[in-house]
Parts: structure tokens; sequence; C-alpha cells
């Protein structure tokens, strides 16, 4: 089927919602009216009310139940409507989610799924653009998973909810709609944990994930340089090898994304390359990011995200050096 | 040009609008056992002897282990410990009522109905001495404690909700405080509960204190069990130290939650000791007031009710309390000889699957502790506590 990134989403739940009855579908307007993206799209014509919920506007609740029902052998998949709103309910992914397989040492599991979309540039207002996605990824026993492409979208879905542990899937919502791509009918699995190489090439690196993939491709096209591009695919756990082995090659790396520099999590991936290819790089790893302010409103919003001639100035920079 | 000016009436009318007012409410407390020690034969549970001698049994069994292990800390032998002293009858009549296949979410205090539903005293030690190991509850339906105060309350709405679907005899329960009542994640997962009819029992000790504050200083309301009217489910406001009256109100509460209502239970009680070993609760309250509170004692309330009903005479108090020290000396020779575990206990449970990093981590730990033996030295002589 020709999907974009929502019918993606949409027909991964269908697939997972069928495949498994222990799966149950709950967050704000997902029920009656199928999200307000249409991800949930006729979850609950299809399997019934008591599966396909539409919960108070209540996020610790949601994903507290979650936690809860996942404890009980269910296979809950909540929906938090937009990132921004997800910090009340950090509280409940750091202190229970993702320890209580720890605490118990295995007696207990959580294998519950939250998506979310994130980012900006859908002209949203206030608190419905942020990435905050090195922050989730910095707490230990949680999943942080940011397909770009439809074809992840729903491989990497359908892995996030046979997990056996807690998944954040953020969604790139920028391009929810904006790319198509033929994808298999039936359900099949992308792994989580590893990163995928969109091009290979000689001259440098270029990492990027979720919406920022997009304008990181652009950006080599318009150059028309030999570039590894990889798209890193899931926060954490991270694919240390795809990145390193990458770079001893090239020498050479620039990182893409949309949230704010400091403690960004490009922060964590320069780490990465210093603690094993410092001794490769020919050059000072460069990062093109948001900047550190609060996403701005939607007037000045496309002023904030890193466009494809910033990537392009960074990359040729970096060639340069 | 539009006319911004706001003409403002210059006094007040003489409208009156009405107003919702907790003055109105009439929220009784729910007594068994006066605190004189008379009761009312006809609120008394349908309970066999030995079911009330039992009762009084757990409640000495909660007040030996919190006077041992309080010790226990003060030798360095344990770790921060929070006394349920003076909670008995609410502890031990709520964990009472309770059924074999609830699910029960302790909030610290409540040894004794954990140790009714299955946990062993060893591994309860074990926990205060920072033993994960021990949160695997062993073949008990007890989830881990909520050190995070009101962090459960949501994930117990979820258990409830998941016992709903499976069409469960079985209820979730809450342990929580009367500080835990003013967080968010409270309002939510009640709130919640709520709508999806969930059977869960959310049962609030209002021992006065929030560490340092007192309960005027937590909220508003005059009661915990109003706050339940808010959220659209029963409340029952209950004498905390009334052990038969705490009984027959989880009893209630228990069966409305699995007819579809969850049920908010404040039981009105007082914490006689401190938060926990590392606090000092004389800087915050007067000697006066937990003297008056020792006069409310659970424990002598209710033997003044087996003495009035003829089942004192039954009950050989030294005896009993012998044989919980005796159980509490067996337990804690059973944490002591506890295996020696290895810092690969730290990495291993965290995911089904090891992420390679996290492997990368623990093998370079374990290799530097096995190049440089004497960080185990090092480690072992920090000071503690």
């Amino acid at each position: 089927m020709n999907a974009t990134i929502i019918q993606a989403v949409n027909d991964a739940l269908h697939e997972e919602m069928d495949n498994d009855d222990q799966t149950i579908v709950f967050g704000q307007d997902v029920a009656e009216s199928g999200g307000v993206f249409r991800a949930t799209e006729d979850l609950k014509e299809t399997f019934g009310t008591e599966r396909v919920l539409d919960t108070p506007l209540s996020e610790i609740a949601i994903v507290g139940s979650a936690i809860g029902l996942a404890t009980h052998g269910f296979r809950p998949i909540a929906e938090i409507q937009f990132s921004g709103f997800l910090p009340p309910a950090f509280d409940q992914l750091v202190t229970n989610a993702s320890r209580i397989r720890w605490r118990t040492h295995g007696e207990l599991t959580v294998p519950m799924v939250v998506r979310t979309p994130y980012g900006a540039g859908v002209r949203a207002l206030e608190h419905h653009s942020e990435s905050l996605e090195a922050a989730y990824g910095h707490v230990p026993g949680l999943k942080v998973v940011i397909p770009s492409t439809p074809h992840d979208a729903k491989g990497m879905l359908i892995s996030a909810i046979r997990d056996p542990d807690p998944v954040l899937f953020m969604e790139p919502k920028h391009v929810y709609r904006s790319l198509r791509e033929e994808i298999p009918e039936k359900a099949y699995t992308e792994p989580l944990g590893e990163a995928a190489v969109r091009q290979e090439g000689d001259d440098l690196t270029v990492i990027s994930w979720g919406a920022m993939m997009h304008n990181t491709l652009e950006a080599v096209e318009n150059l028309s340089i030999n570039a590894d591009v990889i798209d890193l695919r899931t926060i954490s756990p991270l694919d240390r090898e795809t990145i390193l082995d990458s770079v001893k090659k090239t020498g050479r790396c620039v990182i893409v994304h949309e949230a704010a520099k400091t403690g960004g999590f490009g922060a964590e991936l320069m780490a990465t390359i210093n603690d094993d290819a410092l001794m490769y790089l020919e050059a000072p790893i460069s990062r093109v990011t948001g900047f550190d302010v609060p996403v701005p409103l939607l007037s000045m919003e496309d002023y904030y995200i890193p466009h494809p001639p910033r990537i392009e100035k960074a990359i040729e920079e970096t060639l340069a050096y | 040009m539009v006319n911004r000016q706001r003409s403002t009436p210059a006094e007040s009318t003489d409208v009156t609008v009405d107003r919702l007012s907790q003055a109105e409410l009439d929220v009784d407390t729910y007594r068994v056992v006066q605190p004189d020690g008379s009761h009312d034969p006809e609120a008394t549970p349908d309970l066999n002897d030995e079911s009330f001698r039992d009762l009084y049994r757990w409640m000495v069994l909660q007040r030996v282990f919190d006077e041992r292990a309080t010790k226990l800390q003060r030798r360095g032998r344990l770790g921060t410990y929070p006394s349920g002293r003076g909670q008995e009858a609410s502890i031990i009549g709520a964990g009472y009522a309770l059924a074999d296949q609830d699910w029960i979410f302790p909030y610290g205090r409540e040894t004794g109905a954990l140790l009714m539903h299955g946990l062993s005293m060893r591994d309860l030690l074990l926990y205060w001495r920072g033993v994960e190991d021990a949160s695997r509850m062993e073949g008990a339906n007890i989830f881990g404690l909520a050190i995070s105060i009101g962090s459960h309350i949501p994930v117990v709405t979820g258990k409830a909700w998941g016992m709903k679907l499976a069409g469960e005899d079985s209820v979730a329960f809450a342990n929580l405080g009367d500080g835990a009542t003013s967080t968010g994640a409270f309002h939510e997962g009640t709130n919640f509960a709520g709508v999806l009819g969930a059977p869960a029992v959310f049962f609030c000790q209002n021992n006065q204190y929030a560490i340092t504050l007192p309960f005027d200083g937590q909220t508003n309301a005059n009661t915990i069990a109003q706050k339940a009217l808010a959220y659209g489910i029963d409340g029952i406001r209950v004498d905390g130290n009334d052990v038969l009256a705490v009984y027959n109100a989880i009893t209630e509460a228990r069966q409305r939650a699995l007819e579809g209502n969850p049920v908010l239970v404040e039981a009105v009680t007082y914490r006689r000791g401190a938060h926990t070993t590392s606090d000092d609760p004389t800087r915050y309250r007067t000697e006066e007031e937990v003297e008056e509170w020792k006069e409310r004692d659970p424990l002598d309330r209710y033997q003044t009710f087996l003495e009035e009903t003829g089942r004192w005479a039954e009950i050989d108090e030294e005896a009993i309390r012998k044989e919980i020290e005796d159980e509490f000396s067996a337990a804690v020779d059973a944490a002591d000889e506890f295996a020696e575990r290895g810092v690969e206990e730290m990495f291993a449970y965290l995911y089904e699957e090891m992420p390679p990093e996290l492997e990368r981590q623990q093998a370079a730990f374990e290799e530097l502790l096995e190049k440089r033996p004497e960080m185990y030295e090092y480690i072992e002589q920090r000071p503690k506590g």
C-alpha cells in the first residue's frame, strides 16, 4: 500500500489490535474522532469501545494507568495528543514505567507504548512543538523511538507494541502527511535500537532523525556530495556501532536535530564519537540544531527549525576544515 | 469607534448566588468501638472468635515489628524505616478485609498488611536494608512501595482497570497518606477510576502529618473523604484507631468497588512516631498532642472491646509477644544470611534484553574491579547512612 506516516501508524495499530487482543488504545479524543491527527481512525469501529477509549484530559492518568494495565498482562498503547503535554506524565515514566522491571527483578514488567506527535513546523499553538527526546532518552529503562518514514513508522511501531519494555514512540508530525511510500500490507517489524543508513558516501557522515532527516537529505542532495546519511531512528538504546563505523570511515561528522542545542542528543553523539573514534576525526564535529530558546510561536517558528541552507553551510565548513 | 469603556457598578448588588460549601456537608466518622471502649453490637462484624483474636495478634505484630525495626535502624543494621506506631488499627483492619487475589499498593507503613498477604518478614527487612531483590514480593500480590508520594495512584487505577477487563473478582488497593491527596497524581488517578468504574479502593490513612506539615496546612478541606464527591465516587470517613470500624469500612468499600464503584476511604488516625527514623517530630509538634493520641491507643481500645465481649480471657498476650519477638529475630538472622551479591545485579534487570552499551558498561566495571580489588575495600569502608 502507498501510505503517509499517519496512515502507516494507523495501519500498524489496526494490525496489532487484530493480532493481539490484549492491546488497548486510549488517550484524549482517540476513539470517537480517531485522534486529532486521525492516527487512531476506525479503531473504535473495528475493535469496540472496551479496547479503544477516550480518556479524561489527564496525562498523568493516561500514562499511569497504562503502567498499571501493562503490569496486569495487557499491552496498552496510550496517546499523548502533543508531546508538549507529556511533561506532567514525565514523573510516571521516570518513577514507575522505566524501573518496575528493575526494582522487582523481573517479577513485574511494563510492556507499554506511549505514542506522541512531536516537533515544530505545523503552525500549531504554543506548547505543541517541542522536541525533548534527549530528556526522555536520559531515563534508564525507557526506550525512545523516532521514525522518519512511513515504512519505519509502521515497522517500528509494531516492534514497540511487541516490545517487552516501555517505549516512548515520538512521531514527527511535521512530515505526518507530506511523505508517501510503498509499505507492505501485512504486519512487519523494523528493529528498535538500530540506525538506518539512508545514503552511503565517503565525504562525511551526517546524522539526524525524525522530521529533520528530510531537511538533511535535501541539504545533501543540494550539495551533490557523497555522504553517509544516518537516520538514528532510536534515541535509546543507541546504535553506537553504525555511527562509529561511519565516522571512522569518513573522519567528518555533522549532526542535525530540531531540539535546543545545549544538552541536546547531539551532545551525546559527539561524546560517543569522542570515546571511540576521536583519532579518526579530520574536522571538529558540527551541530545544526534549534536554538536554546522555547520553540517560537507560529509566525517565527520557521526561523528556529534547522532548514537545509543552515545544514548545507555546516556541511561545507566541515568538509573545508 | 468602539466604546471600550466598561461601566462598573459602584456598589455591590443585593443579588445572592447559591454556593456550594463544605460547611453544609455532613461527614460522619464511622465507629464500631467508641473511644471510651463501648461498642455497638449491631455494627460488630460477623467474625468468629479466632478472627477477633487474630486481629489483636496482628496489631501486636505491627507494634512489635515497628519497635524492633526502629531499634535495628538505630544500631545501623537497617536503612531508614517508617514506623506505623499509632496506626495499627488502620493498617490491620484494612489488610484483614482484603482478599488473597487483591493487589496491594503500599506506601510504607503497612507492615502487618503486607505480611498478612504473603510477604516474608525476611524480605521486608531486606527491603529496608536496600536490597532490591526483596521488591520481587515473591508469592504476594504486592506492588513496590510508593516512595514518591502519590505516584502510584494512577497506576492503581490502571491495575484495577485491568482487573475489570479480565473479569476478575479482585480489587486494586491503594495505601496513601494525607499528603498524597494534595498531588496531581491523586486527583488524576481517582478521577479516572471514577470514569472507568474501576474496582479500586483508595485508602488514605490521615495520620495528621506529612513529615512536618499538619493536616490543616495540607488542604482547606475539612475532610479527605469529602474529596471523593468531586470525582463522583463514594467516600467513607472512619475512625482509624478502631480496628473493627476500619475492617467494616474496607469490606464495604471493597464490595462497592467490585460492583464498579471505586471508593475513597479516609481513616482518621495519628502517627505517634517520627515520619521515619531520619525525622525528629519534637521540632514540629507538642508532647501534649502526642499524649492526647496515646490516650486513644488502638490496641487499648480493641482490648476493651475484647474484654467486654468475653474474648480477652482467651488471649495470652505474653505468649503472642514472645512468638512475634522470636519470629522477628529469626527473620533478622535470615536477612543476615542473604547471599552476597555481585555488581551484575545492578545491570541485569533493567531490560528484558540488555542493550550493547549497558553490556559494555557492566563488563568494563567488572574488569576494573578485578584489576583493582582494593575498590571493594574502599566501598565497604565508606561511611554508611
